[in-house]
Parts: C-alpha cells; sequence; structure tokens
C-alpha cells in the first residue's frame, strides 16, 4: 500500500510539476516580474535583479554566462530564481499528488476511488476547484504589489475554503445521499457567504491590466497542472490495482 | 498466512500509508506554500503567487 501510493503520487506529482513550472515561466512569472516594477517601496526579492530586465531577456540563454550569484542583477536571465521556482513547484505538486492519491486510497475502501485516468482528471480538476479556484473567488491570486487584508486573517479564509471545498465536493460527488450531496454543496458555499477578509481600501500600486492577466493566467495554468496530476495519478493508481488484481501483492 | 490475517494487516498498512502521505503532502505544500521562513519564502516566491497561496 505504501509502494502504491508513494508510487503513484510522486511519480504523478513529479511530472505535474514540471509541466506546471514550465507553464509557470512562460505565462505567470513574467507578468510578476513585471509587476514588481512597480511595486516600490516593499521588499526587494532576489537580490534587485532588474524585473524589466528579466521580463524581457526571458528565455536568453546567452545571458547565463554572465551569471553569478554575489551578482543576480548582472545577468538577463536569473537561473537562480528560475532553478527555485520550478524546485519548489515540483515539490508543490508532490505534495498536491500525496495528498489526492491519500484521498483515491480513502475512497477505495467505501468503491469509488477512480478506475480510469479520465476519472484522475475530474479528482484533479476537484483538486484545483478545492486548493485554487474556489479560494480565488474571495482572495484573487494576488501580483506583488497589490493592496490585501491582514496576512493572518487571508490563511484563514484560505485555508477553511480549501476545507470546506474539498470536503464539500466529496460528499457532493461522491456520496448516494440526496441529503449528504446537499450538506456537501453548503459546505461549499458556506465560505463566500462567509465572506473573504479584504482591505478597507485599495491602494495596490500593480496595474489593474497586470493583475487581472496575472489572475486569469494563474488559474489557467494551475488547471492544466492538476489535470495533468489527477489524470496521471489516476493512470497509475489504476494500473497499479490492476497489477494487484493479476497477483501482485501490494507493498 | 490466513485470507483473514492478510486482509487485517493490509487495511492496517493501508491506513498508516494514507496518513503518511497525507501529512507529508502537507508538509511539502506548508513548506512550500506557507511556512514563513525568509529562505523558503524567497525560494518558493513566485510558485506561491502562481498558485495563489496567501503569502505576504
Amino acid at each position: 500500500m505504501f509502494r502504491k501510493i508513494f508510487g503513484s503520487a510522486l511519480l504523478a506529482g513529479l511530472i505535474a510539476g514540471v509541466v506546471a513550472s514550465a507553464l509557470q515561466h512562460a505565462f505567470v512569472v513574467p507578468v510578476l516580474v513585471e509587476a514588481e516594477a512597480y511595486e516600490t517601496g516593499d521588499i526587494v526579492h532576489f537580490g534587485g535583479v532588474s524585473p524589466a530586465d528579466a521580463a524581457h531577456d526571458h528565455g536568453d540563454m546567452a545571458a547565463a554566462h554572465a551569471h553569478s550569484h554575489a551578482d543576480a542583477a548582472s545577468a538577463g536571465f536569473d537561473w537562480e530564481r528560475f532553478a527555485f521556482t520550478t524546485l519548489a513547484t515540483i515539490v508543490t505538486f508532490s505534495g498536491f499528488g500525496l495528498m489526492l492519491v491519500a484521498g483515491f486510497a480513502l475512497a477505495e475502501r467505501v468503491g469509488v476511488a477512480p478506475r480510469a485516468s479520465v476519472v484522475g482528471v475530474l479528482w484533479g480538476l476537484a483538486g484545483f476547484a478545492a486548493v485554487q479556484l474556489a479560494p480565488a473567488m474571495g482572495l484573487a491570486p494576488e501580483l506583488p504589489g497589490s493592496a490585501a487584508a491582514e496576512m493572518g486573517a487571508r490563511q484563514t479564509w484560505w485555508l477553511g475554503t480549501i476545507l470546506a471545498t474539498a470536503i464539500g465536493l466529496a460528499l457532493a460527488a461522491l456520496s448516494r445521499s440526496p441529503a449528504i450531496a446537499l450538506a456537501g454543496i453548503a459546505l461549499i458555499a458556506a465560505p463566500h457567504v462567509i465572506g473573504a477578509p479584504h482591505p478597507d481600501a485599495f491602494a495596490g500600486v500593480a496595474p489593474p491590466e497586470l493583475s487581472s492577466l496575472f489572475a486569469a493566467r494563474s488559474l489557467g495554468v494551475g488547471a492544466i497542472a492538476w489535470a495533468v496530476l489527477g489524470g496521471l495519478a489516476g493512470m497509475f493508481w489504476t494500473r497499479d490495482a490492476q497489477g494487484e488484481h493479476h497477483g501482485g501483492a501490494a507493498a | 498466512m490466513t485470507t483473514t490475517t492478510k486482509t487485517l494487516s493490509q487495511t492496517q498498512t493501508g491506513t498508516l500509508a494514507i496518513l503518511a502521505a497525507l501529512a507529508l503532502g502537507a508538509f511539502l505544500v506548508f513548506g512550500a506554500g506557507l511556512a514563513q521562513s525568509a529562505a523558503l519564502h524567497d525560494a518558493a516566491h513566485d510558485t506561491r503567487h502562481a498558485i495563489g497561496f496567501p503569502c505576504h
């Protein structure tokens, strides 16, 4: 069982993480880096690399020769930032994969685990809805330099929304009782009835055009990456289950 | 090994494996996504924004 859960989850998480970080580097990071140029009087991330250069020289391989750890600002393309972002995204999606496949294993006990990769894709999209889409409806994905309420309150609402949406979706989608399904839908709605914490006034320095582009791309990239994660995890899980059926022992 | 023992031990291993996967998964996501350590924050900064974690 250990090998089945961790094998499926980590391999799917690794591949989905690579896909997610490639899409992030192509669509999300350039917007983020451009927004940092507008962010004044705030923390300077990554040793003061010129955001404008990083945005426009994105993908310039030759610039790598000028790079050194002490002087990241001189490089047109920040390999350190690229590497850390890639690593952090792979780690994050490996974590998502472990929790998604733990969900498969729990669902298997009541006979509703995915038995095809296409069902895995639906699980992945449910994960996307719980972890990214539902929280984004209250707290939009934030550019550096956006105005927001106090972080503790946001994190509490964010985490509560993820849990409520995940449990609510599981009840609504997997239960055969209409009453429990309705309770699941109510649970999904609850965080939005309560409402997300917002600042008293909006005074962010990030341009609204960039912010909306960032939010849309962040959600689009997330949806694709979660679908890949769920589809692969479902495929590996189904394959392992068939292996067990043909006499392979669960580890 | 009788069928009964095998099923029982598999169920127990299963519960442990599920809990371990949930715990490690949560640890990885919180470490990359929410931990307030400056080093982790800087390294995971773009990922946090891209996935929509409430970061700072």
